[in-house]
């Protein structure tokens, strides 16, 4: 076994070559330092990716990686998991890649639940083919191929997961180093389909779009994290608590202590609960606060582990070639 | 009454005999013909097969689209084709007489069930009058039986709704047939009680149906032009043989290519399409063997879950038709690039888009061997027969373990489905390539090449020290980084080259397959034609024509001597059910004036096609 102790011990020997200050560079950081806190062993760990910026992160890993072709990242992802269980494998996409040409394989991994972890970085943009806009993008972004404005509407990540049936989803920010190790940690001890977002700042193509959320002027105002067992509360203080408005099936921002609003009346998070996951995901700024940390974990058995329980229930093993083709009715002629 | 047997005096010997069942797609032809073609193998005759039927699941019953049928020739004689023409047509229903007709033979015997010629049943078909009734059927034998009353009338006492009685109607003719070829009933009685073991009933009331369609032929007094026959057992090579379809043998090949590799595991990763997905099914049935399947959410996710697979040293394997081996095309590139192995079978089918799913073509060669963008070479084979499956898919998995290469195997709807009688081969004859994966990290890199197969090393996951990333982007010959280096890419497209023509001189010399070795004419074929033109040659040698048959394996790289092989010839000959691919390979690689036999109506070639196009070009 290769034993790995620090974060660096995960990075390789080649030069990264995302764009200075790109958000891409906190996070490969954040998955060292979650690889070196798990102490895996680098031989047993596969990073695979797509197409896009994100997708060269195999090449800064110094465990094995397969760089694979535009989308089909968890197709092979799934076919190397089915071929080898013990394997710890890792999809990193991005937005375009995850959820545009990539979109049903993301969800056919999801609703399988093959045991991964997909770390999908979603900077609402086109950064490699030079900013088109995204999936994700909200509608009326202005690029090079819609230089009026998006029309169609943006899909939510980890709504979308949700939907395809994940379950784990949670969310994170590229730059929050301990809020986003604690997130992986979190999906690698999950036993199925992981899906983590995080919403990474492309500095050439899409500069400041979530500054709404993570600029500090903004960050604990609008930052909702939310963790089991815990009120959903948020705010400088601490003051600000979502409640299900009464009489509807909507949350709603409430300040404790204002308008009869108690500390009773506020949600506590339950991770298990998927109409609450379904909720907090679609929360956005500015009407509410983002949602972030594990929204849903809710374990069931994974794929590969179903898959070779049948194996098992299928009978022995055998390489008896000889009794394969023979069985059935056969006939001799004699010589 | 007195009815006499008025065979029983003696049959009359054939030494091949051409049967045709046909009926609705719901008229269960297609079990049928497969029961029947148990039997003729247990009474030892050679035997070939040809199903045919509707993509429709259930086509309007009584439509002329709505017709499946099931064709068997067999005989003492070597049977190399399901038959040109039919010496005995079951129709089952009008619409069937009307789509198959055409195929019978001149004298030959169409046995119709008069139950299912109703006014309304002959509307559907397009008869305007019944044919039954008329001279429409002059030129050939008939026989009028009420299958459908002496079926009902049969199964009567298991007391089955209207519904699940008629469906013993099948049942009845196989016993006819059974009869009228001396054929034993066993394995079919055994299959059905096995088949129905649930429903005892309707056990019971199938072969009360077969037991009474026998015993109508042995007892009725059907009439001197209708006599039973005698088929004698097939002088076959001594051995242990069993019916095989393309699907079973080339499940089995891949079986024992993994164990040749030494392998561990296959990932047989397909998604649904007619005609390829009957080898899932096999295979899905035979975990016990190594083996995993997987059904994939589209044609794309099954071929990157297969070279995933390769990526983690298992054997990757995936199977589709044409326009699925489309979808597959930009993974295929990265397995080229990334130097991974993967066998893709093509069971190719009429196109072009969706085609005519179920019926056979061999309009894929092109796409096989040139099919990608860029320069991305892999390795391409095709099946013969469908027994011939088995040795093409062991040695798909030889040559891409060894190379590290994608090896695309091209079969057809036709030899997927058809059977044949197989010589069970001796399985410790069979070639052991065994894998060795790469473990020693001392000068490890992920490009490291077998100087003389110019294969790479295959290092996979899980190994300590190994680790690296590989991947679509053109990389250092020596490093294996990432590397745009104008020298380098240059280095590496000629080294993917080199690796698969290398190829040639690791795989047999071409050889003749009749004939001689130089002559007038060199019939070149490939893939499942093989059948139609042996006996096209062989019918044309016997004629004196100096015609010599090649039929190829190889379609890239092509075997090392095929061009002066070729080139001893004064014509080439490329019989295709294409527009002409093959031919424009030959033509392109060896500069030789090949010409084309080329169709495509969805159907096999016929051998008489064969030899009046050699008797045409010999005699110009």
């Amino acid at each position: 076994m290769t034993t790995a102790v620090s974060a660096k011990d995960f990075a390789s020997d080649q030069e990264v070559r995302w764009c200075p200050g790109c958000g891409d560079y906190a996070i490969l950081k954040a998955v060292h330092k979650t690889l070196a806190d798990l102490g895996v062993p680098r031989e047993r760990t596969v990073f695979v990716s797509g197409i896009g910026c994100s997708s060269r992160f195999p090449y800064y890993m110094s465990t094995y990686g397969f760089h694979t072709i535009h989308g089909r990242a968890p197709a092979f992802a799934s076919g190397i998991k089915l071929a080898n269980p013990e394997l710890d494998v890792w999809v990193v996409t991005g937005d375009g890649d995850g959820l545009s040409i990539g979109g049903n394989h993301m969800m056919h991994v999801l609703r399988r639940n093959v045991n991964l972890q997909i770390i999908l970085f979603n900077n609402e943009i086109y950064g490699l083919t030079k900013g088109q806009y995204s999936p994700t993008s909200r509608k009326g972004t202005r690029s090079p191929s819609t230089p009026m404005g998006s029309v169609d509407n943006p899909v939510s990540a980890c709504e979308f997961a949700l939907g395809a049936g994940a379950r784990f989803v949670a969310r994170s920010i590229d730059t929050t180093m301990p809020d986003l190790v604690h997130v992986l940690e979190r999906a690698h001890q999950h036993r199925g389909a992981s899906f983590v977002e995080v919403f990474q700042n492309c500095v050439v193509f899409n500069d400041g779009v979530f500054d709404g959320f993570t600029a500090k002027a903004t960050a604990s105002e609008m930052q909702l994290h939310v963790e089991h067992g815990r009120p959903l509360l948020f705010g400088r203080d601490g003051a600000r608590g979502l409640r299900l408005r009464p009489g509807s099936m909507e949350l709603e921002v409430v300040t404790v202590g204002d308008s009869g609003a108690t500390l009773d009346d506020v949600l506590v998070h339950d991770e298990t609960n998927k109409i609450m996951a379904m909720m907090l995901a679609h929360l956005e700024p500015p009407a509410h606060p983002i949602a972030l940390g594990v929204i849903y974990c809710e374990p069931a058995p994974a794929y590969d582990d179903e898959v070779y329980a049948q194996v098992s229930a299928a009978g022995t093993p055998t390489d008896d070639i000889d009794a394969l083709i023979r069985h059935g009715r056969t006939w001799t002629v004699e010589g | 009454m007195g009815i006499q047997a008025p065979h029983s005096a003696g049959r009359e010997t054939r030494d091949s005999v051409v049967i045709r069942f046909a009926g609705d797609s719901g008229d269960g032809m297609q079990v049928t013909g497969s029961q029947f073609t148990v039997e003729t193998a247990l009474a030892r005759n050679d035997l070939a097969t040809f199903p045919d039927f509707p993509a429709e699941i259930r086509a309007p019953a009584g439509t002329t689209f709505g017709v499946s049928a099931f064709q068997i020739h067999f005989g003492k004689i070597e049977i190399l084709t399901p038959g040109d023409e039919v010496d005995v047509l079951v129709a089952m229903n009008p619409a069937a007489l009307m789509v198959n007709l055409r195929d019978l033979r001149p004298g030959g015997l169409v046995i119709a069930d008069t139950g299912s010629f109703t006014e309304r049943n002959l509307q559907k078909a397009g008869y305007r009058a019944n044919p039954l009734e008329d001279d429409a059927l002059a030129p050939y034998q008939l026989l009028k039986l009420d299958v459908t009353r002496l079926t009902l009338d049969a199964v009567a006492p298991f007391k089955l709704g209207q519904k699940d009685a008629l469906r013993c109607r099948n049942m009845w003719a196989l016993g006819l047939m059974l009869w009228m070829y001396g054929r034993d009933r066993q394995a079919t009685l055994e299959q059905l009680a096995k088949k129905f073991a649930k429903r005892p009933e309707i056990a019971q009331a199938n072969i009360a149906a077969i037991n009474a369609g026998h015993a109508f032929g042995e007892t009725a007094e059907i009439g001197e032009g209708f006599p039973a026959f005698n088929v004698p057992k097939a002088d076959l090579a001594p051995g242990t043989y069993r019916t095989v379809s393309g699907s079973e043998a080339m499940a089995f090949g891949l079986i024992a290519g993994l164990k040749a590799a030494g392998l561990k595991r296959m990932l047989f990763s397909g998604y649904p399409i007619t005609p390829a997905s009957a080898l899932l099914h096999t295979l899905a049935g035979l975990k016990p063997y190594g083996v995993v399947t997987f059904q994939a959410e589209d044609e794309i996710a099954a071929v990157c879950a297969a070279i995933g697979a390769s990526y983690a040293g298992v054997l990757g394997v995936s199977a589709s038709s044409g326009p699925g081996v489309a979808l597959k095309t930009e993974a295929l590139g990265l397995a080229i690039a990334a130097e991974l192995p993967l066998v893709l079978v093509n069971a190719q089918r009429a196109g072009p888009s969706t085609g005519m799913p179920t019926k056979t073509e061999q309009s894929d060669l092109y796409q096989a061997v040139y099919g990608r963008n860029a320069d991305s070479p892999l390795v391409v084979l095709a099946a013969a027969t469908p027994a011939d499956g088995f040795e093409v898919a062991l040695e798909a998995v030889r040559l891409a373990v060894t190379y590290m290469t994608p090896v695309m195997l091209l079969t057809d709807g036709f030899l997927v489905n058809a059977a044949e009688p197989w010589q069970i081969p001796d399985v410790g004859a069979l070639p052991a390539f065994p894998v060795r994966f790469r473990t020693d990290p001392h000068e490890f890199h992920p490009f490291l090449r077998d100087p003389g197969t110019l294969a790479r090393v295959w290092a996979v996951p899980g190994t300590p020290g190994l680790e690296h990333s590989i991947g679509g982007l053109e990389r250092d010959h020596d490093s294996g980084h990432i590397s745009y280096d104008p020298e380098n890419h240059q280095r590496m497209t000629d080294t993917r080259a080199a690796k698969i023509a290398g190829i040639a001189d690791d795989i047999p010399l071409q050889r003749v397959a009749q004939g001689d070795e130089r002559g007038k004419l060199a019939v070149v074929g490939w893939g499942s034609t093989f059948g139609a033109i042996a006996h096209g040659v062989r019918d044309a040698r016997a004629q004196g024509y100096d015609a010599s048959q090649i039929h190829l394996r190889y379609l890239n790289p092509f075997p090392r001597n095929l061009g002066e092989l070729l080139r001893g010839f004064e014509a080439v000959l490329v019989p295709e059910l294409n527009t002409g691919q093959l031919v424009t390979m030959l033509r392109s690689t060896y500069l030789v004036g090949a010409e084309g036999l080329n169709k495509v109506t969805g159907r096999p070639f016929k051998s008489t096609e064969i030899a009046d196009a050699i008797r045409a070009r010999l005699e110009r």
